[in-house]
């Protein structure tokens, strides 16, 4: 469904991205884990349109969509969410969804219909009067997952919708993605809480440093040494990587 | 807070449609009906800036340049011509449209958003001011005068109470314009793109197309608002179409009374009326009805800062509204 090949992207000398390549089977989720600031909004940010990419390509359902434009790449069914929420502030709850379901329905009616029904989803059945604006951090990201769902996306990008949580909202959240999968949309999930990642994910990429450093389902990627060490940093790993390996970041 | 993309319920509309059908009745004095058509002419205008500005959140600084192309237009259309100055209403929707095209593609083109787009639109306006005054089709500073011919065939019609009815009609268009805006999946769009474009983006709004679309709507009802402007007062020169204090009014009527809702420019428009008149007929006194203006604007904005029409929302809204500013 979605296939990057060396996608780079350099901000002055820094390459945030560093020829990523990566694959998104139709019906999975695939969750890009990697430590902060390894690059992974970053990527989100190149496979949606947001960023340009100084090299490589990204193809979408067996077209290459590289440097489209945002809105285009979207109407052809993937859409993302942002990290950091970026409601319709002086809309409800109900307004905010309806945008996204007017991306599928022109009727107004039925666009609101749609939102409603998506707001149940998600659970927000009860908040659709309440402006976005004083939604809490969790009613927020959930919105952000709504709105999104609204558009009847192929492939859902998440970014970190389950950071600010707390363990029952977790919960919740894990369940409704996976009730989105199994409705037959994909989901690729930037995420940094890790039993939800291992819990949810049928393949993993780890970005560190702009780079894939590793793949696989969730039991491999964790016993992944360069994981580890990505996280940890080395001389924590199992085995330390010869001397002088502790004084190297120094 | 109130929704914004809910429908105004139709009872509101019949009324506030027969208050405005009876005022003439009521108040035939000339001074009176004078007094209804300039508010509903700042209501109109306010209206057109009210549709860019505060549905699709584009604040501009320079929405005369419309207004003067449209007046222009229309008098050009009718005086170089020699068409009937009923022409002059699709001539100058034509001229504003464009002139609204143009200056949205240059600027969204360029990224310009905010204060930097409220300049380049006062700039426009400033640069067509100057250029009218140059150019001999449009007479030049000396202006155009358009000689009085009563009869509804010249647009001129001996008693104000037919203008009344003129503006009248072209002001109740303009609200159901703003009130498909709350219905429509274009006003959805616009409301998306004026809380945050970047979101609107990745929901799949082609954000920079509803942007030109809607400079050209607002552009349109601005040239209108010039036309009726033109054939109200029958003279029109660069300063007077194109002054800077026109765009002001545009604005401060729709912010005051409440930018991005149905019936905010109407309100304010009602307002800067009623205060114009006043001090006039009290005090004799030039322009202290733009001071007594500005102190309503201070008020308003310190307690009111979503606009007069905020009065009456809060009193209907008996839900726990919560104050967010």
């Amino acid at each position: 469904m979605l296939q990057l090949s060396g996608v780079t992207r350099i901000f002055g000398g820094l390459r945030a991205v560093d020829g990523a390549t990566l694959k998104v089977d139709a019906g999975r989720i695939v969750a890009l884990i990697g430590p902060n600031g390894a690059g992974k909004t970053t990527l989100f940010a190149c496979i949606t349109g947001f960023q340009p990419i100084d090299a490589g390509r990204v193809d979408f359902m067996g077209q290459d969509i590289t440097g489209q434009p945002v809105h285009r790449i979207a109407r052809r069914g993937m859409v993302r969410t942002f990290q950091i929420t970026q409601p319709f502030a002086k809309l409800t709850v109900h307004e905010n969804i309806a945008v996204g379901a007017y991306q599928q329905f022109a009727q107004r009616a039925v666009a609101w219909e749609h939102a409603r029904s998506v707001a149940q989803q998600v659970g927000m059945e009860h908040m659709l009067a309440q402006p976005a604006a004083d939604l809490t951090v969790a009613g927020r990201k959930r919105l952000e997952l709504a709105r999104a769902l609204a558009t009847a996306p192929k492939l859902l990008l998440l970014d970190e919708v389950m950071a600010g949580l707390n363990p029952s909202e977790i919960l919740e959240i894990i369940g409704i993605i996976r009730k989105i999968r199994d409705n037959g949309v994909t989901v690729l999930l930037i995420e940094h809480v890790m039993h939800a990642v291992m819990s949810l994910s049928d393949h993993i990429y780890v970005l560190s440093y702009g780079k894939i450093i590793a793949e696989g389902n969730p039991a491999e990627v964790v016993n992944n040494q360069a994981v580890i060490e990505a996280y940890l940093g080395r001389g924590n790993s199992a085995q330390p990587a010869g001397a002088g390996a502790g004084t190297a970041h120094a | 807070m109130q929704s914004q993309l809910k429908p105004v319920a139709w009872k509101l509309h019949c009324l506030v449609l027969l208050i405005a059908l009876a005022f003439p009745f009521v108040f035939h004095s000339s001074f009176m009906v004078n007094f209804g058509v300039l508010a509903l002419f700042y209501a109109f205008i306010g209206q057109s800036w009210n549709i860019s500005g505060g549905f699709a959140g584009q604040l501009s600084f320079g929405h005369v340049a419309f207004f003067g192309v449209g007046a222009y237009a229309s008098t050009i259309v009718q005086l170089r011509f020699g068409l009937s100055p009923w022409w002059g209403l699709p001539a100058s929707a034509l001229a504003g449209a464009v002139v609204g095209g143009i200056i949205a593609v240059l600027s969204f083109r360029a990224g310009l958003k905010g204060s930097y787009f409220a300049l380049i639109t006062l700039a426009f306006a400033e640069v067509l001011r100057i250029v009218t005054n140059s150019v001999s089709i449009t007479g030049g500073g000396l202006g155009m005068l358009i000689p009085m011919k009563a009869g509804a065939a010249n647009f001129q019609f001996a008693e104000r109470s037919g203008f009344y009815f003129v503006i009248l009609v072209l002001t109740a268009a303009s609200i159901a314009i703003a009130e498909w805006l709350r219905h429509s999946r274009f006003g959805a769009h616009l409301a998306a793109i004026r809380e945050n474009e970047e979101a609107a983006m990745a929901l799949g709004i082609d954000v920079f197309a509803e942007k030109v679309k809607v400079m050209l709507l607002s552009g349109a009802m601005g040239g209108v608002g010039g036309c009726f402007f033109a054939q109200y007062f029958l003279y029109i020169d660069p300063t007077v179409v194109f002054g800077v204090d026109k765009s002001v009014e545009m604005l401060l009527v729709s912010i005051i009374g409440g930018a991005g809702t149905v019936y905010g420019p109407l309100l304010g428009a009602v307002l800067l009326a009623l205060v114009s008149d006043v001090t006039r007929v009290w005090t004799q006194t030039q322009g202290l009805s733009l001071v007594l203006y500005g102190g309503l604007l201070v008020v308003i904005i310190a307690y009111l800062p979503n606009g007069l029409i905020h009065l009456f929302k809060r009193r209907r809204a008996a839900a726990p509204a919560r104050e967010t500013r």
